[in-house]
């Protein structure tokens, strides 16, 4: 990696007093980008307008006008998320959307100075983990580019990773901010649900559907969050330790050997920082799966009908199979899952009681390759869509705040993430714990080791 | 309608549309199908409802 992998919290105040220019960061991301185009990371670069925007920005602030620290700093969107003039292809060859008006989100971050460089690579349609099934070619890890890049959001992360933007905005209906934040070793943020405006980016499960940021750093998270939901985040600190429950159970049943380790690091790391941590228990999260799959078809199913009705070849084979099986789901079982939902959501109230956060992996496993079906657990194969989705998607059900932040690697040189989890409405509070506690789950990463050292 | 039924009509109406490959993630679907219902059963069942309280 080359490519300038500054953080937003650093470059504002240099954008801000003239010492930086937009106009020469613009290009040094269009260069990334073009170097890097092996990784299939975008979809749409938006050239000139990037550069005409910079421009007009850099003018702007030269006058003395400063709209914040997003101002002048390019950023990318997942090309499901409208932009005027720009076609939104959600990674498909059904025919695009062609949005005259900027999605609300969109407008927050010009309102906020940031300038649109392009629109990011994804799973198509964001049904999938993987990002292997996309009409703009697989979307590759850049720490192994025979690996996966995650899903749904994998363009934002190896965008993010590679030096081709400094701030990312993803969606996640069940982990795809968080998913490509771990496998690519990056911060993603999955705010409470309703607090980031979907207006303008195309559903997959209107109910499960959160837009939110990708970072370097949770700080830059911070401030992306703050410019998308047009309120300013001030950085604060905890008052005393944190107090953290560990969901055991399914949760954490079906864990990579290396990513076990990590989680084991990370705790003594915490530990050792003067933080508390007990396990917690979620009693029905093991049906989170089988609540999931009850939802999400249906919703997936219901938006997706009429172009399946015209255009069912152009979909992905396994995409339109599994919006295809959505019909069939019948309405009694949704009610079902709706009420069990409700149960979850409960719990995980319940467990958030007594503790400031949750902390789990952000992924069960590390990036598998591209186009695995299974991967190995111990000993025994599990498919992959199971084990990417195993400790995320429950927060999509009961739309609880939830971040990924880097924390080391395997022995092979992996990125693994780890996960907290916040109060529903305390997304500013997590943000702030997990600013607090980034350094200690960060441990060692980069070293070739899992978080905090190795066990 | 009971999950064997759901089944064995949403095979038929694959088969007829087309699309047999969709068969096996429709059993996929029932076994989830009756994993959901188990949990809406004993949930219904459950101490802490309100219904079961004296």
């Amino acid at each position: 990696v080359s490519g300038d992998l500054r953080s937003i919290a650093d470059l504002a105040p240099l954008v801000a007093s003239g010492a930086v220019s937009p106009v020469e960061l613009v290009r040094g991301c269009l260069e990334r980008i073009e170097a890097r185009r092996d990784l299939n990371a975008f979809i749409t670069v938006l050239a000139d307008s990037a550069l005409a925007e910079a421009s007009r920005v850099e003018r702007e602030i030269a006058s003395g006008v400063v709209r914040g620290p997003l101002h002048g700093i390019p950023v990318s969107v997942k090309d499901l998320i409208d932009v005027a003039g720009t076609p939104t292809t959600s990674g498909s060859n059904v025919p695009p959307l062609h949005p005259g008006v900027d999605a609300p989100l969109v407008a927050r971050l010009r309102e906020a100075g940031a300038i649109i460089i392009g629109k990011t690579n994804l799973h198509e349609f964001a049904f999938g983990t993987t990002s292997d099934e996309t009409a703009f070619g697989s979307v590759r890890n850049p720490h192994d580019p025979s690996r996966s890049a995650g899903g749904s959001s994998a363009g934002a992360a190896v965008a993010l990773v590679e030096g081709m933007c400094f701030g990312s905005v993803g969606t996640d209906t069940g982990g795809s901010i968080r998913i490509p934040a771990a496998a690519c070793g990056t911060v993603g943020l999955k705010p409470t649900y309703g607090e980031v405006s979907c207006e303008g980016v195309v559903p997959l499960s209107r109910t499960c559907d959160h837009a939110g940021p990708l970072a370097r750093t949770v700080a830059d998270a911070r401030l992306m969050f703050g410019a998308l939901i047009g309120r300013s985040i001030a950085a604060s600190r905890p008052s005393r330790p944190a107090r953290l429950g560990v969901p055991g159970g399914y949760l954490l049943a079906r864990l990579d050997h290396d990513v076990r380790l990590a989680l084991a690091a990370t705790r003594r790391a915490l530990a050792a920082a003067g933080h508390a941590l007990e396990d917690v228990e979620i009693p029905s999260a093991g049906i989170t799966p089988d609540v999931y799959l009850h939802i999400v078809l249906p919703e997936a199913s219901q938006y997706h009908a009429p172009m399946l009705a015209t255009d069912a070849e152009r979909y992905s084979p396994g995409v339109r199979l599994r919006l295809e099986m959505g019909g069939y789901v019948l309405a009694e079982d949704y009610v079902r899952a709706m009420e069990l939902r409700r149960q979850l959501t409960a719990q995980v109230d319940a467990a958030l009681e007594r503790y400031d956060a949750l902390l789990l992996p952000a992924l069960a496993i590390p990036a598998p390759p591209l186009g695995a079906a299974t991967v190995d657990i111990d000993g025994t194969p599990e498919p992959v869509r199971a084990a990417m989705l195993r400790v995320t998607q429950l927060f999509n059900l009961t739309g609880h705040p939830a971040i990924a932040i880097p924390a080391g690697t395997t022995a092979g040189g992996l990125p693994i993430g780890m996960q907290l989890v916040g109060r529903r409405g305390g997304t500013p509070e997590l943000l702030a714990l997990a600013e607090a506690l980034e350094p200690q789950i960060a441990g060692g990463s980069g070293s070739g080791s899992v978080g905090g050292g190795t066990e | 309608m009971q999950i064997t039924d759901w089944l064995r009509t949403a095979c038929a109406d694959a088969d007829a549309r087309g699309l047999p490959e969709l068969k096996p993630l429709l059993e996929t679907l029932a076994r989830a199908t009756a994993r959901l219902r188990d949990a809406d059963e004993a949930h219904r069942r459950g101490p802490t409802r309100r219904e079961d309280r004296p």
